[in-house]
């Protein structure tokens, strides 16, 4: 029979095996589950069914379509394309204003109404989504 | 002028010295002598100089507002204070390498000074790899981002810093976090040294763990200040975001913590020798990733100054270089001895041993997250973002049997440990736990299973941790103040995320908001120029239902160079909680948009972590 040693070496070499593998599934698993995808406007156009899932809409915050209520903020992302409205209840960031870029997490009503619950503006002020950047540079 | 020309040619002195040290340390590998010539002590020092001596050029510029200097130009104008004239210079890309550089230079020679009881060819090899970095340092800075460009015409006024950097934690955040950084390449050095030389044992490790504690020590404050930082200006009023940029900087500090616990057993028992090594590689690996994935422009965030390719590729292709050099000589050199030793189950070398798994594992689940997105980008040009409920979901249930191997780990013995450990008292104490576990949540909504045994556990584990500090045992005094505060940062935490309250709502002056707990009255505002901005502060009075009342005073700055309003948010703080409140304005509205946040032990965070740093302090000078 093999020896104490390489008995309990054995053990910790599966244990360790069985242990990553383990954990890599659940990794990948879970991020299955838990990613949200990111869309221009224009793609929200395209699509052709509305599934009840987070996702992100990126795009250029419309001029002169900001309006605050007491209780919620509308406004409208444009790619210069495509539009879509946003309704949201929330704080705001720094850096939310007409003109500048703007991420919102939410859930789509329809192909043009999204129900926000997140709101991200990047930290410089010079920032556009990619997706709009290449849109203004195609115009 | 003058300044950025000096600076410039002493860069470039810099740079020689550092080539002829080459040469000279090579030669000095193969005399009799037992001690390094003075001959690299004196380039070393003159390196040191030159490299010194650019940086204070550098900000002098800025203190100058020399605005012939381009980064001087794009990041600094004449109104900003002289504070933040003078972090400046390392508030963007081309300073805040050169800083990194000088860092680098400083590390080493401390190294040449502190490590003269050590083997000389040790000494030397370290110093060379070193070297391979430093220079790979100086001609990223000279070729990709020389701090020194000149401009003509000269601009009359400059561009400005980025507002919300100009803040008095961000003066010295970066600073902190690159000597945590840079630490982290002493470690990869002197293990390549170690290797080759194969002296890969207990003596060595001894040595190698006051620079794990140095870069971990510096780590973890420059995280924690970022993260002070992020709960002050970003106006969220969390202390983690998950953004890929912090999981940046958490990674190292995870890899680090690991090697603070093997390299403890590699210099106690001759174990681990082969871990302890792949960590310390990892760490330095880690550590120049995030720089790469940072200043690339890969990721969006405040840290990303400059979106050129080149530069990304720079730092791409040399840091394929350093790993590929580090792995050929791991493979090739490293000789594994084999130690006859009695290895058992229950023994500290075991609890350390599930320590770093725990460790590796948290590290894969936060690499994973923060990398797959950048991947699936690259691949499907699909655009994703992985947020808090994927860690926590995977982060949360390994925390449970974490937390409770580490109430019980540090008391195992060397060697062997009788299975007798688990005494009444433990128990009695874990029943203690449960109970008082129960009086916390009965006063929550939060019932869920999964939550209650989150708490109890760490009530556990801080229980377990404040009575090591009354008892005779086998842990020395700086591990357990470290634990005791690591206990503390995680029983802050979750207390944190269970009782945070918040109300956002879009309030107008002179108007009142009632919410559950009591009624937010916008009072006033008041306006007022500051030196580069236009101040506007809020006047709030909340009185919540126990009659409680308090003042809290937003501001809201508006930059006019550049342009850029910032959000300064009015935080109450004391120990049981703190009261936030941040307010924004959209241009042409009536409303403000207004967030009311309690978020209690706040201030125990931040005290936690800064505990564990005293512990691991405690640990440095108690060697010397």
């Amino acid at each position: 029979m093999y020896g104490k040693k390489v008995k309990l070496r054995i053990l910790f070499i599966s244990l360790l095996l069985i242990s990553v593998i383990l954990s890599m599934f659940l990794i990948l698993r879970s991020l299955e589950e838990n990613v949200v995808y990111f869309f221009s406007p224009t793609e929200i156009k395209s699509l052709t069914e509305i599934e009840n899932k987070k996702i992100r809409i990126g795009g250029m915050v419309k001029d002169n379509s900001i309006v605050i209520k007491s209780e919620n903020i509308n406004f409208i992302i444009t790619d210069f394309k495509n539009e879509i409205n946003v309704s949201y209840v929330g704080s705001v960031p720094n850096l939310f204003a007409e003109g500048k870029g703007v991420v919102a997490e939410g859930f789509l009503k329809d192909s043009s109404f999204l129900i926000a619950e997140k709101i991200l503006a990047k930290h410089d002020e010079n920032y556009m989504p990619p997706e709009v950047k290449e849109a203004l540079e195609g115009k | 002028m003058f300044f950025s020309q000096l600076g410039f040619y002493s860069l470039i002195i810099g740079l020689v010295f550092s080539i002829i040290l080459f040469p000279v340390a090579y030669r000095d590998l193969f005399t009799d002598s037992n001690s390094i010539s003075s001959n690299i002590f004196s380039i070393s020092f003159l390196k040191l100089f030159f490299v010194l001596l650019s940086f204070i050029c550098l900000i002098i510029s800025f203190i100058n507002s020399d605005f012939s200097n381009e980064i001087v130009y794009n990041n600094s104008h004449t109104t900003k204070p002289l504070l933040y004239k003078i972090s400046g210079t390392w508030g963007n890309h081309e300073g805040s390498f050169l800083l990194c550089l000088l860092i680098l230079v400083f590390f080493i020679f401390i190294f040449l000074i502190t490590s003269r009881k050590e083997p000389k060819k040790y000494r030397i090899i370290t110093l060379l790899f070193q070297e391979i970095i430093i220079i790979g340092f100086f001609l990223f800075l000279l070729i990709t981002s020389n701090p020194f460009n000149h401009l003509f015409p000269i601009p009359k006024e400059g561009l400005g810093l980025n507002p919300i950097l100009q803040d008095p934690i961000l003066v010295i955040h970066p600073p902190i976090l690159y000597l945590g950084y840079i630490g982290s390449s002493i470690i990869l050095s002197s293990s390549i040294a170690a290797i080759i030389q194969n002296q890969v044992n207990s003596e060595w490790a001894k040595n190698l763990k006051i620079w794990v504690i140095i870069s971990w020590i510096f780590l973890t404050i420059g995280i924690v200040l970022g993260s002070i930082w992020a709960y002050y200006e970003l106006g969220w009023g969390g202390f983690w975001f998950w953004d890929p940029v912090e999981n940046i900087s958490l990674m190292p500090w995870l890899c680090l913590t690991a090697l603070v616990h093997s390299v403890i057993v590699l210099e106690k028992r001759s174990l681990f020798a082969t871990w302890t090594l792949i960590l310390s590689i990892s760490s330095f690996t880690l550590s120049m990733c995030g720089t790469f994935l940072v200043r690339s422009g890969i990721l969006n965030s405040v840290h990303t100054f400059a979106n050129d390719p080149s530069r990304g590729i720079f730092i791409l292709f040399f840091l394929f270089f350093l790993i590929l050099i580090s792995l050929i000589i791991f493979f090739f050199f490293y000789k594994e001895k084999k130690i006859k030793q009695k290895n058992f189950l229950f023994s500290k070398e075991t609890s350390i041993l599930i320590n770093n798994w725990f460790m590796m594992y948290f590290l894969s689940v936060v690499l994973i997250g923060t990398v797959y997105p950048i991947f699936l980008e690259v691949i499907t040009n699909e655009k994703i973002s992985v947020g808090a409920p994927f860690y926590s979901k995977l982060l949360i249930p390994f925390l449970i049997p974490f937390l409770f191997l580490m109430s019980i780990g540090p008391k195992m013995k060397w060697i062997r440990q009788n299975v007798k450990l688990f005494n009444v008292k433990l128990i009695l104490l874990f029943f203690l736990s449960i109970f008082l576990s129960c009086l916390i949540l009965f006063k929550t909504e939060l019932d869920t299973l999964f939550v209650s045994v989150l708490v109890i556990f760490s009530v556990y584990l801080f229980f377990v941790t404040i009575r090591d500090f009354f008892i005779n045992n086998q842990i020395n005094f700086s591990q357990k103040i470290s634990h005791f505060g690591f206990s503390l940062l995680i029983l802050s935490i979750i207390m944190n995320g269970i009782f945070s309250r918040e109300v956002i709502t879009n309030i107008g002056v002179g108007e009142k908001y009632e919410f559950n707990n009591g009624t937010i009255y916008f009072e006033n505002i008041n306006t007022s120029e500051k030196k580069n901005y236009t101040s506007i502060v809020g006047i709030f009075r909340i009185k919540e239902n126990n009659n409680n009342e308090i003042y809290l005073e937003p501001e809201l700055r508006i930059f006019n160079q550049p342009l850029i309003v910032t959000s300064e948010a009015d935080i109450k703080t004391n120990f049981i909680a703190d009261k936030f409140l941040v307010m924004n304005f959209v241009k042409g509205n009536d409303y403000y948009n207004i967030k009311y946040q309690t978020k209690p032990f706040m201030i125990w965070i931040w005290l936690s972590a800064v505990l564990m740093c005293v512990g691991a302090l405690i640990n440095f000078f108690k060697r010397r």
